[in-house]
């Protein structure tokens, strides 16, 4: 049986003015998942969680929460959202920001617990404006947790944190969901995504790319980079895209391995090889111009 | 609901206190201005002295109104913090209520320091009955100038919002009669006063101190007033909450 579906878009499509921010998005987010999306900025992310916590409302299409609407505020008592650490209250105490958030929830953590738990328990009387940026960023990921949620949205939850807190914060959201939490959080880093999550959603102007465990999804992002110099692209297999630049031949592929090979079985003539990774941003592009090619 | 108005009132009066800017600006121009132009020349006749700290203390609510409330709404309009708020389960109300009672408390405030110059200092008196309805008076005489803060505070950016409210702020004051009694000053300001919000305002505040009859046409211009600043107000609301929020 499947789990209950927690958070669900359905055909969610959002304009801002001429701009196609979320392209008929349909996704189920069900309880217990430990969900990632992934894509580069500007791709939607943003705008998808903005329509699950109810600050935007889809332009057509439909946003559900716990099966309600996410604009009614009783519906958002089991959700918890991390703020953007650039914006606290600078004058609040680490302390009050926690007990301020907490008082709007039925169910709530002890502050010192809470902030215990992301390692800021010696910090409840220091002012905000007083705290550095790595310790905003894990005040902001506590306030998330502040009213016992059962569905967490974390945006960015490690950005700016050193390995030590960023190791720290990953032991708490698996703690969160071991003890039966489910939580969606965006990255733009893949190592991020694969140390936490178990399935990955990637987005990509506006639209889901891939859906998927985190193989599938590397194995879809995992794309190489095979140059060398030649004077024509070769009729090679599993080629993504290829392109001639300065007598260079550049082919993305997820296979290099058998790319080489067949390069150098089909005895064409080429020079100074280079096979390197792409970055997730070269990646993206390619899945999407797949995903254009087709329409 | 009235849980969630306190606590958000109980934090923004606190983060007030911490940067206590606006506060002292709103008390210390008044109390400024009454050592400067009421202790000095109305300060030893009782019923002028009772009513120009009654025009001080209001020249003081309305820096709180109109200055501070629209420069808090400009500035948390573009902080994060703001959408983080709408995403915790309470509707707009609490912080909208907690703004209002913030800026209420920050206006009680700034008139201590009038009132205890007009008690040490002037000649002015004042029966314990007649200093509540003063306060009461004083709250309602703001709830234009709060509107109007609110307007210039949905409506424009913080720099525009401390630009304007202050340009506003002190014709507003001199033309109700505010600073100098109206006796005083040109013809032509004389012929405008009643139209302005503060005339009913401080028309309102002298009935209660000290039983004097307010103007019709002030106090018509002063209701005419809270519908148009509330108008103005709701339209910039809903059009900010439609760029944010919908």
């Amino acid at each position: 049986m499947n789990p209950p579906v927690l958070a669900r878009a359905i055909e969610a499509t959002r304009r801002y003015g001429d701009v196609l921010a979320l392209d008929r998005v349909s996704l189920d987010i069900g309880a217990g998942e430990l969900v990632g999306l992934l894509g580069p900025n500007g791709a939607g992310k943003s705008t998808l969680m903005n329509l699950l916590v109810g600050l935007r409302r889809p332009t057509s299409g439909t946003v559900e929460l716990f099966g309600g609407s996410p604009s009614d505020p009783a519906v958002r008592r089991g959700i918890g959202v991390t703020p953007q650490e650039t914006g606290l209250p600078e004058s609040l105490r680490v302390g009050e920001i926690v007990d301020f958030v907490s008082a709007h929830f039925p169910e709530r953590y002890g502050t010192a617990e809470l902030l215990a738990r992301v390692g800021l328990g010696d910090l409840v009387r220091r002012q905000v404006g007083g705290l550095s940026g790595g310790q905003r960023r894990r005040l902001a990921v506590a306030l998330a947790f502040a009213g016992r949620p059962r569905l967490v949205f974390l945006d960015e939850p490690t950005t700016g944190l050193d390995v030590e807190a960023r190791r720290t914060l990953w032991e708490g959201i698996r703690s969160f969901h071991a003890d039966g939490g489910t939580v969606v959080l965006t990255s733009h880093y893949l190592e991020e995504i694969e140390a936490l999550a178990q399935r990955v959603v990637v987005i990509g102007r506006g639209r889901v790319l891939a859906d998927g465990t985190v193989r599938e999804v590397r194995d879809v992002v995992g794309v190489r980079r095979v140059s060398f110099a030649a004077p024509a692209v070769p009729d090679l297999p599993g080629i993504l895209r290829s392109s001639v630049e300065d007598g260079r031949v550049h082919l993305l592929t997820t296979d290099s391995d058998l790319l080489v090979t067949e390069l150098v079985r089909a005895g064409t003539a080429f020079a100074d090889l280079e096979v390197r990774p792409t970055s997730l941003e070269e990646a993206f592009i390619t899945i999407t111009s797949e995903e254009e090619a087709r329409v | 609901m009235f849980d969630l108005i306190l606590v958000h009132t109980r934090y923004q009066f606190l983060e007030q206190l911490r940067v206590p800017i606006a506060l002292v600006a709103s008390a210390f121009f008044p109390a400024a201005a009454m050592l400067a132009l009421v202790v000095p020349f109305a300060g030893s006749d009782p019923a002028s002295a009772t009513s120009a700290t009654a025009g001080m203390m209001l020249f003081g609510a309305m820096s709180a109104a109109l200055i501070g409330l629209s420069i808090n709404v400009a500035q948390d309009r573009e902080q994060p913090w703001d959408p983080y708020l709408r995403t915790l389960p309470a509707g707009p109300l609490p912080r909208f209520a907690g703004r209002i009672l913030t800026t209420m408390a920050g206006m009680l405030l700034s008139v201590v320091p009038v009132l205890l110059i007009s008690a040490f200092l002037t000649a002015a008196a004042i029966s314990p009955l007649r200093l509540a309805l003063g306060i009461g008076a004083l709250l309602v005489g703001s709830v234009p100038f709060m509107l109007l803060g609110l307007f210039i505070g949905y409506a424009a950016s913080p720099k525009a919002a401390i630009a304007v409210s202050q340009v506003a702020y002190f014709p507003i004051a001199a033309l109700g009669g505010l600073l100098v009694p109206l006796e005083v000053m040109p013809g032509f300001v004389q012929s405008l006063a009643p139209f302005v919000p503060s005339r009913g305002a401080i028309e309102l505040m002298w009935a209660a101190v000290a039983g004097r009859t307010p103007s019709p046409v002030s106090l018509a211009a002063f209701a005419g007033w809270i519908v148009l600043a509330a108008a103005a107000a709701a339209w910039a609301y809903r059009r900010d909450e439609g760029r944010r929020f919908s």
